[in-house]
């Protein structure tokens, strides 16, 4: 499928004119906060003030988005989100318990609901098509590229709108915390892989992608294939699903691939498969990292295709420097070792 | 590729009966499994009448297998779900590849609960292992993991339709030639969270709920889980048992309206039936029997009622909303209106609406009040409509013999 536009904010400047990514944005701290836009130039203000952050940067996101692509209304809107709305969740809760389920109001109860952000774009845009929400932690995002690749094949949608959402809240973080997902101490997102430690870097964002079966002339990449899956045994295993999904697609080999993304996260053991697979599979290959751009979340993966799809604009890659042209992306990223992806992006 | 997608097991639990066998015989027998709350630890027990599933956590970790530190919904789902896999029969489970899609709303949201309690008073304080498993898709995978599935796992959220989309997603995972067999459906536990949520809404019946009545006051919430065994055309000739139905149609269409309202004309609930139906190759008059989403609130009845209407105007089908027996379980209701569909084509037989007693003035049709035999039934349509506009419709067909 091709890739006719984007939308994505995120904790660096990927919105609208982005400056991403000549210029990359430092955060201190084991938390990456949205960098947000003005929403008022997108939404109508007072629809803005009911909403939460995730349901602001996620409508927004997917607006922009329909906008650059000349799409007033798509034939289906499908979201990935692990946690959906969080801070809804969390002030309903707390309301709750603070008030001994007495005297509480509907408002975050509504928009607490996981299907929140599709709704609302749908409502907003006046869309009556197929409108869906995958809450599959980390294959979120690729089970709703799954759904739209489906749907192209089966001609029931020409264009679609997919995207990953997630969000971090002072309640999420302060929770997965204590769970020793972060790093401790001072940390900067730009030295995330050169510490060798225990713990990852927090992140968040929205990304949404307007694909379409047919090639409009002016697309930005085109979308080969993705797939998932779930627990491998081993490392072995890993590099042989990756063999298997290069060899379905044509039969591809590692040689045609000019650039591959990795999901490493910084934290020594989660990062273990990657660095194993640079030193076999990814041997010859240039190799690029994300999560210090956009830190680590369940729908990360939509910033890594989002990423990719602006190298294959811009044709060059900043990791090596070396000026050829790249044809062919693959983006691996596994989400603590549970659900593990593949995408294959190919210049137009 | 597989042009046709059949049900060839069923498996479902909820307030009326723990297993497929004692649903039926509950809906055979009118008799509803809403009464006064007696597990879930809630202010408004003596306020709001519920459907629980007639198990205590320890009861349900006992028939589940499951530890009592996992989520409710998990439990639910998974004694459901092994239902549906044990009743298809298949003998070379292990060498197909399987997926597992099921729908939720609250996640392990109950556990949640008991961790937020101490957690809202003190940062440090509660139990990290309730909340380990608090989003949807891990509720999901728990239960995977125990099936012994791994090729394809996800997880669907579109509050109140949220399992009809899982089956439709389902079946074209097969259609698609990704998948042989699915399990599908959806589970979900009641928690505090959603019986206050819903009562800020002020939707809740504080009497047993009257779908479709002209006097209906709102809805009783319920919990449980509903699955299907999705298999394609290869697996179906491989089976010995008989196979209970295909599932011939469906649709997800957006009613664009308002958040958690649905629009008066029904736009959303119409254009899933028509939607549906199209795929069928079927016309309204084809449908024998419609099982409503009918929760009992007075904007559900009324744009579901209308559009219905519109549809199948001036000849309705038979028509009954199982929801006044096993309240309305969110996430899991259209899986386990799944199963009630599918034995309803399979055996030719209509489920009652309880409670029934005065027509929708504007509506020219009315409920189903007893169980009946209906030979000849072909076709059953089953109606999911959620928030956020969310409409979603299956159909069921039966088999040529």
């Amino acid at each position: 499928m091709y890739i006719r536009s984007t939308g994505n904010i995120s904790p660096q400047k990927t919105f609208g004119n982005a400056a991403f990514p000549a210029e990359v944005v430092a955060h201190e701290g084991n938390r990456l906060n949205c960098i947000t836009p003005d929403y008022k130039e997108l939404i109508d203000p007072k629809l803005i003030r009911r909403m939460s952050r995730v349901i602001k940067m996620g409508v927004a996101s997917a607006i922009a988005c329909l906008n650059d692509a000349g799409v007033s209304s798509p034939d289906a809107i499908i979201t990935g989100t692990a946690y959906g709305c969080l801070e809804d969740t969390g002030v309903f809760l707390s309301k709750m318990a603070e008030r001994g389920e007495e005297m509480l109001t509907p408002t975050s109860f509504i928009q607490s609901t996981h299907n929140t952000i599709a709704a609302q774009v749908a409502l907003l845009i006046g869309c009556h098509e197929y409108n869906n929400t995958f809450v599959s932690g980390g294959a979120s995002f690729e089970h709703a590229l799954l759904d739209a690749r489906m749907m192209l094949q089966e001609g029931a949608a020409k264009n679609i709108l997919v995207g990953g959402v997630d969000e971090i809240t002072d309640i999420s973080h302060g929770i997965l915390s204590r769970f020793g997902l972060y790093k401790q101490g001072p940390v900067s997102n730009l030295d995330l892989f050169s510490s060798d430690t225990k713990g990852t870097i927090a992140g968040e964002g929205s990304a949404f992608f307007l694909v379409s079966n047919e090639a409009s002339g002016n697309d930005l990449a085109r979308l080969d294939a993705v797939t998932t899956f779930y627990k491998p045994k081993d490392f072995a295993e890993v590099e042989s699903q990756i063999e298997a999904f290069l060899a379905a697609n044509g039969g591809l080999s590692m040689y045609d691939i000019s650039l591959v993304i990795t999901g490493d996260n910084g934290d020594a053991k989660n990062d273990e498969v990657y660095h194993y697979l640079e030193n076999s599979l990814f041997n010859y290959c240039n190799v690029l990292r994300y999560k210090h751009l956009c830190g680590e979340y369940p729908t990360s993966s939509a910033f890594a295709l989002w990423y990719a799809v602006k190298l294959i604009g811009q044709n060059t890659d900043p990791a090596t420097a070396h000026t050829s042209k790249i044809k062919k992306i693959l983006i691996y990223n596994h989400y603590l070792n549970t659900h593990h992806s593949l995408m294959l992006l190919s210049a137009c | 590729m597989s042009a046709t997608v059949y049900i060839a097991g069923v498996g479902v639990i909820a307030g009326i009966g723990n297993n497929t066998a004692e649903c039926l015989d509950a809906l055979r027998n009118s008799r509803a499994g809403i009464d006064k709350i007696k597990y879930l630890n809630t202010r408004h027990k003596d306020t709001f009448p519920v459907a629980e599933v007639k198990l205590s956590n320890d009861e349900l970790a006992a028939l589940s297998g499951f530890g009592p530190d996992i989520s409710r919904t998990a439990m639910l789902s998974l004694v459901a779900a092994r239902e549906a896999l044990a009743d298809a029969g298949i003998s070379n489970f292990a060498s197909l590849r399987s997926g597992f899609i099921s729908a939720n709303t609250v996640g392990g949201m109950d556990k949640t609960e008991d961790f937020f309690n101490l957690f809202n008073a003190d940062p440090k304080a509660g139990r990290l292992r309730n909340v380990v498993n608090h989003e949807c898709g891990k509720v999901t995978e728990l239960v995977a993991d125990e099936l012994g599935i791994k090729n394809y796992i996800s997880t669907i959220s579109t509050a109140c339709s949220s399992s009809a989309n899982a089956i439709m997603y389902g079946a074209r995972l097969i259609k698609n030639g990704l998948l042989d067999v699915v399990i599908a459906g959806g589970t979900d536990a009641l928690t505090l969270f959603t019986l206050n949520g819903f009562n800020t809404l002020m939707i809740l019946d504080t009497e047993y709920c009257q779908p479709f009545d002209a006097n209906r006051r709102g809805l009783n919430l319920g919990e449980g889980a509903g699955y299907v065994t999705l298999v394609s055309e290869r697996v179906a000739a491989s089976l010995k048992k008989p196979l209970y139905c295909s599932l011939s149609g469906y649709h997800n269409s957006n009613d664009a309206y308002h958040q958690t309202a649905s629009s008066p004309d029904g736009t959303g609930s119409f254009m899933a039936m028509e939607g549906a139906l199209k795929m069928a190759g079927l016309n309204p008059a084809d449908i024998g029997y419609i099982n409503l989403h009918g929760t009992g609130t007075q904007n559900n009845d009324n744009s579901e009622g209308t559009a219905i209407k519109r549809l199948f105007g001036p000849y309705y089908p038979k028509m009954s909303s199982t929801k006044s027996f096993t309240g309305h379980t969110l996430g899991a209701s259209a899986g386990i209106e799944a199963v009630f569909s599918a034995l309803s084509v399979q055996q030719e037989f209509v489920y009652p609406n309880l409670r029934f007693e005065t027509q929708i003035a504007d509506q020219p049709f009315k409920p189903e009040t007893a169980f009946s035999s209906q030979p000849g039934l072909k076709h059953v349509l089953s109606n999911s409509f959620g928030f956020g506009g969310n409409c979603s419709s299956l159909i069921f067909s039966k088999l040529e013999a």
